[in-house]
């Protein structure tokens, strides 16, 4: 099923949910604040605790980090802005932040750029064997970097890109790819096919239909496509980790594991202020595209 | 079809323009692979190549810097006489069977809780979706700094408490530290589970529930023979994500232990990173990984009958 006939069902389904209060009246108040808001709040507390605490630790004096008992824990007074300005100033942590969006958006764009072909393709030209590939694809969807990065690393050595950001960006499409363009074939789906063939008589070629005609309508999709494309190379590890060495070349949670381990009791400040610095552009995103990401989430899953 | 229609009155007016592009780009199967181009030659060279050579790697003695020879079976051979190995094995088993059943339980409750009528819901549902925008990576950082033998402010809030007396080692100790990834897993790997299922119970009609209560259902017979059936197909796919990529997870392991304390954490793809990447042992590290291949093909079976089952259940209408 595609995104956009999922939400129409969604937004039907509340319709006909508000217009059948006869079985939600056997709610009570007690019941549902014992049965609903308590769980529901637990799990909250629980989800965001961590998050917080990030934030927290990461604007809290040095002294109030380790007195954990004349100062209270869960809270800050007179919070500090030294670990994230000793972050952006004195160390390279600005040159990781570059490394890593460098890196997500040149790898989404290309991403983006195959996967509106290959879902084109699959979708709507249907050659030969297009259902096969499909399914091809999505297997790749299914094979983890896991067990990849090894070979991966012997092959980007042989062809000279050890160390350098271009191993991330031709590899990280190999995990984009899959997901953008299963999730654009739902897309391009929902497109009318009539639309395609009068532009087809008018004397319109593929590659303008695509450009012209499909892509516009398709922008929804390329929205979630991008967005989840970016959060999956910003939280891509292991692939980093593995074909960068220098310092200057790491991207941000490389760099956090291994540049800011130095068994000091005080480097907690920074390690936290670090991983908020490199967590906030990401949920600064998401906050503006929340409905765009859960689309391209629960579309990758429902195609 | 539209196509050939469109194409043969063209031909007969211009019949001498018409160039080798023209022919091509009116042909199905060279259009379709001219536009499958980018994304296969990607995925050609950077995964189903990797995945071959993998294979090969494990047969061979490869080192850092210097190809391997080919050496059978030897490696496997090496591996199954390494507890080290089978610990890890048991540890990647003992970690995704207990995280994903307990991911699955939450993350079904949470979502069965999103699905109630409530006020705000979508702010809720933004809230939890967090653990999984945070970089794994990061929030595993947070986690360590939660998990500190020190000033771990669990252990802080339960001797205040008057709970324990000493400050729990949750990393220290092998089964602390076991449990501890677990839960950090748990931690980023609900929100997934729980909006995906939300938003295959968003499909579910009302009416159906309408119908059961009227002939006497329970709460949780209505969960039970209504809204578990629906939603099995989607909790197939989901959890056959979810088993996937907690059986192959590194990065939690790698930020907060490194395999320690004494392999006690080591994950199958840990110690394939240990041995192949930092000890340059490339052959037995790709005999590792070689060795998760049968576990994931079986997780994708499951898959693929998930989703015939949910072909079935639509009629076979509707991909």
């Amino acid at each position: 099923m595609s995104n956009h006939n999922h939400q129409d069902t969604a937004s039907v389904t509340t319709g006909v949910n508000d217009a059948s209060e006869g079985m939600s009246y056997l709610d009570g108040g007690i019941r549902k604040l014992i049965h609903v808001y308590l769980p529901l709040s637990i799990i909250m507390v629980v989800l965001i605790f961590p998050f917080y605490w990030m934030v927290l630790t990461s604007i809290k004096p040095d002294a109030q980090l380790i007195n954990m008992d004349k100062f209270n824990p869960f809270w800050v007074v007179e919070p500090t802005f030294k670990h994230i300005q000793k972050l952006l100033f004195e160390s390279e942590y600005p040159r990781w932040l570059w490394n890593t969006m460098y890196v997500s958006v040149v790898a989404t764009a290309l991403s983006l750029f195959a996967s509106v072909f290959a879902a084109y393709a699959l979708v709507r030209i249907r050659f030969k064997g297009a259902e096969l590939v499909g399914a091809m694809i999505f297997l790749a969807y299914l094979v983890p970097p896991s067990i990849l990065f090894i070979p991966l690393a012997t092959i980007i050595q042989a062809y000279g890109l050890f160390d350098s950001p271009m191993a991330l960006i031709l590899v990280y499409p190999t995990i984009l790819i899959p997901f953008s363009t299963w999730l654009l074939m739902g897309y391009f789906k929902t497109i009318p096919y009539e639309l395609e063939e009068c532009a087809l008589i008018d004397g319109a070629t593929r590659l303008q239909i695509l450009v012209k005609i499909i892509l516009p309508l398709a922008v929804p999709g390329l929205i979630s496509a991008s967005i989840f494309s970016l959060t999956l190379c910003w939280n891509e590890f292991i692939y980093a980790l593995t074909f960068l060495s220098s310092t200057q070349n790491k991207t941000v949670p490389v760099a956090i594991v291994s540049e800011f381990v130095d068994g000091d009791i005080y480097r907690w400040g920074s390690l936290m202020a670090g991983a908020l610095v490199g967590s906030l552009p990401l949920v600064i995103l998401y906050s503006f595209f929340v409905e765009h990401y859960v689309s391209a989430m629960t579309g990758a899953v429902k195609e | 079809m539209a196509h050939n229609a469109v194409g043969r009155p063209q031909a007969s007016f211009q019949r001498t323009e018409r160039s080798l592009m023209q022919r091509l780009s009116n042909d199905r199967n060279w259009l379709g692979a001219a536009f499958m181009l980018p994304a296969a030659v990607i995925l050609i060279m950077f995964l189903a190549y990797p995945l071959g050579k993998g294979v090969w790697l494990s047969f061979t003695d490869a080192k850092i810097g210097r190809d391997g020879v080919f050496i059978g079976l030897e490696n496997y051979e090496w591996l199954s006489d390494d507890k080290i190995f089978w610990l890890s094995v048991f540890n990647t088993l003992f970690y995704t069977v207990i995280a994903s059943v307990i991911k699955f339980l939450v993350g079904l409750y949470l979502a069965l809780l999103l699905n109630e009528k409530l006020p705000f819901k979508s702010l809720i549902r933004s809230i939890v979706l967090i653990p999984f925008v945070v970089p794994t990576v990061l929030s595993a950082i947070a986690f360590w700094w939660i998990y500190d033998s020190q000033f771990s402010i669990i252990s802080w809030s339960l001797k205040n408490m008057g709970l324990i007396t000493e400050n729990i080692d949750f990393l220290g100790s092998p089964d602390n530290a076991r449990l501890s990834l677990i839960f950090a897993n748990i931690w980023r790997g609900v929100p997934f589970i729980a909006i995906t299922l939300l938003a295959g119970l968003q499909t579910v009609s009302p009416s159906l529930y309408e119908a059961a209560t009227l002939d006497g259902a329970t709460r949780w017979q209505n969960f039970r023979f209504v809204t578990f059936p629906l939603l099995t197909p989607i909790i197939a796919v989901v959890m056959t994500f979810s088993v996937l990529f907690t059986f192959t997870d590194f990065q939690l392991v790698w930020a907060m232990t490194r395999g320690g304390p004494v392999n006690a954490t080591h994950l199958m793809a840990t110690l394939g990173y240990q041995r192949a990447i930092l000890a340059g042992n490339l052959g037995e590290g790709a005999a590792i990984s070689t060795a998760m291949i049968p576990f994931l093909l079986f997780a994708i079976m499951v898959s693929w009958f998930g989703l015939q089952r949910r072909k079935w259940q639509q009629g076979g209408s509707d991909e």
